[in-house]
């Protein structure tokens, strides 16, 4: 289980993650944060669709991965939470087009 | 495009922030860039954040970071954070990404100080949700303050002892430590015990982590021979090999480390001479006494060259930047050389105790060079050893040959974390020298960069 | 032809183990005689194996219509000769017209290919194109469309040449440099940095280090070693079959069966042939970004994992030489000028024939090393 360490009282932003809604600590990068709010599978692989989630925490493995605001591809590790961002997981090939992109593509 | 800039040094740990600010003291135009939005680098990773106040547990090395910090936010740099660089060519051209926009600007002079990744450990299970390398929950440490309850620490290295010190000193319950230094390890290391005399603060500080670990109630098991990870769809616990008897842990969170290697993509991506490091188990860039790479104009300071620890990384900067200062002549020769002369002295007393700290932690084959079929050597792309050997059954004879015959190191983290394990597992099966298996050619971008952000490349060249 | 082959003199020295290297030999394997393929690094190592893998009748010089139009046939029969489909995708390739002049230019190509006697080229209305290329930017009018034309697997597709090769018995020798050539009576012998080869056949398939060993024997050509560079994103959904290009400017754009696309065209790097060294160009690939992404807009948000640049031999007149050599018993193949992977099939069926027969059925002439000027006072005996 990830435990905040921070025992005095913190400011808290909300995110919403596969449109759920979590209360995490203003400032964390976004893997930490989700990390605490019990998210334990942030994306699937692309060729086993099997689940992964962070691993390095220092952007270089890439499995910490999430459509964060519609952007497919972001390193959840590198980003810092934003009050009402919307996250997403990524599911292996499903990568890069939007929701609108696929309706214009029919696929 | 612009006038050439005097100095650009690409990181800010150690090696990065000491060399900024040696560049920018002599009055060269220095611009700074680093991906984290902080200086400190790994090592001394959001150390502004955590000055007041002080947390006790991230102990005493990590505040030697404090002053080197403060010294570097004073001096007169030009420092973006946030930044990631994708290209550096030959003649020092480089590229960057900031907020989703582009840039290229060229320098006189690079100090590349990307320092250390940690090493692939490829075990079984490695890839499961739960699984995370030690450095990563050390990260999570420093940067948000969270730490994980009742993690497995499994490993073998200066960090794995830290870190479950950090651990204990923060109250966080441990579950177990695995230790998996092999016992051969401790004879073949006592030679080199002399030489190592002048590290000695460092070796005592290193018996104090793990003195007070064995005193401690977390279990401490060692003389593992071999591990495996448990799990189908996220890891729910651990089984180790210990005197020929496979013994089960149950847990939710395992946390790996064996050592750490040099970030050598961006420097072998342009062109830099390589050699593979046998004692450390890694490549290494090929470096002058200035820490110069085999390209005019490109250093190579710190880890990001061959591991030498944080303190040398500090003094290679200052040493590679005074090298630098003096190829565009903002310094004679001389002057270098008298500048330096304090820094060299202490780095080779800071060397000294490489050889046993490299001999005692190398980490055993069997975990850098799998065996088990069914192991993920390429995390991004799913490749595994049965894959791999049956590419090289069919003629593949290198790591460049694997990405044609299969993919492996082609996805996302360009070979980070399967190259050494690709190439060592290559050379173990041809039994051929891992120098003449080689490693990857790595291809920019060095980050994968957004077709968008390549298409707008300078489209604001004025900020 | 000899009935001793040993492991240095043979019928046949290829030299070059690309696409056409392969497929010489392995054309003429199936003739019975014993070759060697003499390969200076490994077999694939350059433009064969690193290509965009376009298999494309479209828009080609008319000289070498009649070259793609036999290889088309020999690619949708790739199987059967190498025992595996290289990956080959038959999909069809598009060039699209993005203005009505350039839809005109389309048009008048297509009429002059159907004079020729060819009409594999068919134009394309703004419909077709939209329900053949889902996505593409409104502004583009139509274009022209090749069924049957679609793209392989480089590298996968040298392998297969060479495994094939193997099974018939073709020796290669990898990692070896010529270091000249000389000739004692009819036989030529090839010295490398530790072996002799001797062979009465020498076919020179060399690719863009073809111009050093044409030098060698005297015929030395205008080829310029040049960089075309690529890129490729991380995978995608699958929204695209066909392999795009366009009429106003330079792109190939296609998406392979893993998700990954890839974006070339024509922008070229810098090429270091005698260190395999290459140098990317940032300026050009941020040019074939934006070309792809006023195309495909879609593709915005992909992500670029890798770039690099193949080493390819450029002839002036952008067509390849495909030869009898002025001295007697010498082959020539090379400089495809950055369109040669698909000619590989029949390239390999014409130097075959031109080896046993000492001519071939295909319309050869315009491919003649003649074309350029010989070195006047040559050390070979010349043919008569």
């Amino acid at each position: 289980m990830f435990i905040s360490l921070n025992d005095d009282q913190v400011e808290m932003v909300t995110v919403f993650f596969e449109d759920r809604e979590l209360s995490v600590r203003k400032g964390l990068p976004i893997a930490a944060a989700l990390l605490e709010a019990g998210v334990a599978h942030f994306r699937n692989a692309p060729v086993t669709g099997a689940a992964r989630a962070p691993f390095c925490m220092m952007g270089i493995c890439f499995d910490c991965v999430l459509i964060i605001d519609g952007m497919p591809n972001q390193q959840s590790c590198m980003v810092e939470v934003r009050d009402g961002m919307r996250l997403a997981r990524q599911s292996g090939l499903a990568d890069v087009m939007s929701g609108s992109d696929k309706e214009q593509l029919s696929i | 495009m612009r006038d050439p800039i005097d100095i650009i040094v690409i990181g800010t740990g150690p090696a990065g922030m000491a060399a900024s600010q040696v560049a920018a003291k002599q009055g060269a135009k220095t611009l700074v860039l680093d991906e984290q939005s902080s200086p400190g680098g790994q090592i001394f990773r959001a150390i502004e954040a955590n000055e007041n106040p002080k947390r006790d547990e991230l102990g005493e090395s990590y505040y030697k970071g404090s002053q080197l910090t403060r010294t570097f936010r004073n001096s007169n740099i030009h420092y973006l954070p946030d930044t990631s660089v994708w290209q550096l060519s030959k003649d020092r051209e480089l590229s960057y990404s900031r907020n989703g926009a582009a840039q290229t600007v060229t320098a006189k002079q690079v100090i590349i100080a990307t320092g250390a990744q940690e090493r692939p450990m490829p075990v079984s299970g490695w890839t499961l949700p739960g699984v995370m390398t030690i450095g990563a929950a050390q990260i999570l440490l420093k940067t948000s303050n969270t730490g994980i309850k009742d993690a497995i620490f499994v490993g073998s290295g200066p960090l794995f002892y830290l870190a479950v010190h950090q651990y204990m000193a923060a109250g966080i319950p441990v579950k177990a430590a695995i230790d998996l230094t092999p016992k051969i390890n401790y004879l073949r290391a006592i030679p080199h015990l002399p030489g190592a005399w002048s590290g000695l603060s460092h070796l005592i500080e290193g018996w104090r982590w793990k003195r007070e670990i064995v005193k401690s109630e977390i279990p401490l098991i060692s003389g593992v021979k071999n591990i495996r990870i448990t799990g189908e769809d996220a890891a729910t616990g651990i089984e180790y090999l210990k005197n020929e008897k496979w013994t089960r842990l149950d847990g939710q969170h395992i946390l790996l480390h064996q050592g750490i290697v040099p970030n050598i993509n961006i420097s072998l991506a342009a062109g830099c001479d390589g050699h593979w490091n046998e004692k450390q188990a890694c490549w290494a860039i090929e470096v002058d006494s200035w820490f110069q790479s085999s390209i005019p104009g490109i250093f190579v300071a710190g880890d990001g060259a061959s591991i030498r620890g944080g303190t040398a990384a500090e003094l290679c900067g200052r040493i590679a930047a005074l090298g630098a200062l003096a190829q565009i002549g903002k310094i004679t020769d001389k002057e270098r050389n008298r500048l330096a002369k304090p820094y060299r002295h202490k780095l080779s007393t800071e060397l000294k105790i490489r050889p046993f700290l490299d001999t005692l932690f190398k980490p055993a084959d069997n975990f850098r060079i799998p065996k088990q079929d069914d192991i993920v050597v390429c995390r991004c792309e799913e490749i595994t050893v049965a894959q791999i050997r049956e590419a090289v059954k069919s003629g593949c004879v290198g790591p460049n040959q694997l990405k044609s015959f299969s993919r492996c190191g082609m996805g996302p983290c360009q070979g980070r974390f399967c190259g050494l394990t690709v190439t060592e597992l290559i050379a173990d099966i041809l039994n051929k020298p891992v120098n003449d298996v080689g490693y990857y050619r790595l291809r920019p971008p060095i980050k994968p960069l957004l077709l968008q952000e390549l298409a707008n490349l300078n489209s604001d060249a004025e900020k | 032809m000899f009935s001793t082959a040993n492991d240095r003199v043979v019928d046949t020295i290829v030299i070059g183990g690309g696409i056409h290297g392969c497929s010489t030999a392995l054309h003429l394997a199936k003739h019975g005689m014993s070759v060697i393929v003499i390969e200076k690094d490994y077999a694939g190592r350059h433009a064969s194996g690193v290509n965009a893998g376009g298999i494309r009748r479209l828009g080609r010089h008319f000289s070498e219509i009649p070259l793609a139009a036999v290889s088309s046939q020999m690619w949708h029969e790739i199987e059967d000769l190498v025992d595996d489909d290289c990956g080959f995708v038959p999909s069809c390739q598009i060039k699209v017209a993005e203005t009505k002049e350039q839809l005109e230019q389309l048009k008048t190509r297509a009429e002059q290919v159907r004079d020729l006697g060819f009409h594999h080229e068919q134009i394309i209305d703004i419909e077709t194109l939209r329900e053949r290329l889902p996505g593409i930017s409104p502004h583009c009018l139509g274009g022209m469309i090749v069924e049957g034309d679609g793209s392989a697997n480089p590298f996968r597709t040298v392998r297969a040449f060479r495994k094939k090769c193997i099974e018939l018995g073709v020796q290669f020798r990898e990692g070896l440099k010529v270091r000249n050539i000389r000739k004692n009576g009819n036989i030529w012998s090839i010295q490398t940095c530790n072996t002799l080869f001797e062979a009465p056949n020498l076919v020179n398939c060399a690719g863009a280090w073809g111009g050093k060993i044409s030098a060698m024997l005297d015929e030395p050509v205008p080829i310029e070693a040049r960089a075309p560079m690529l890129m490729i994103t991380s995978r995608m959904p699958h929204f695209i079959s066909p392999v795009v290009g366009l009429q106003g400017r330079t792109l190939s754009f296609k998406q392979f069966d893993n998700g990954t696309v890839m974006i070339g065209g024509g922008h070229e790097g810098r090429a270091n042939p005698e260190t395999n060294e290459t140098q990317l160009d940032y300026e050009g690939l941020a040019t074939s970004a934006r070309t792809a992404t006023a195309i495909f807009p879609i593709i915005q948000k992909a992500r670029i994992v890798r770039s690099w640049a193949g080493i390819e031999g450029m002839m002036p007149d952008k067509i390849p030489v495909i030869s009898l050599s002025r001295n007697e018993g010498v082959y020539h193949a090379f400089g495809f000028s950055a369109h040669g992977f698909q000619l590989g099939p029949v390239g390999g069926k014409i130097m075959s024939d031109l080896v046993l027969e000492g001519k071939s059925e295909l319309p050869i002439t315009p491919f003649s090393i003649e074309r350029f000027p010989a070195n006047g006072n040559s050390a070979f005996s010349r043919i008569t």
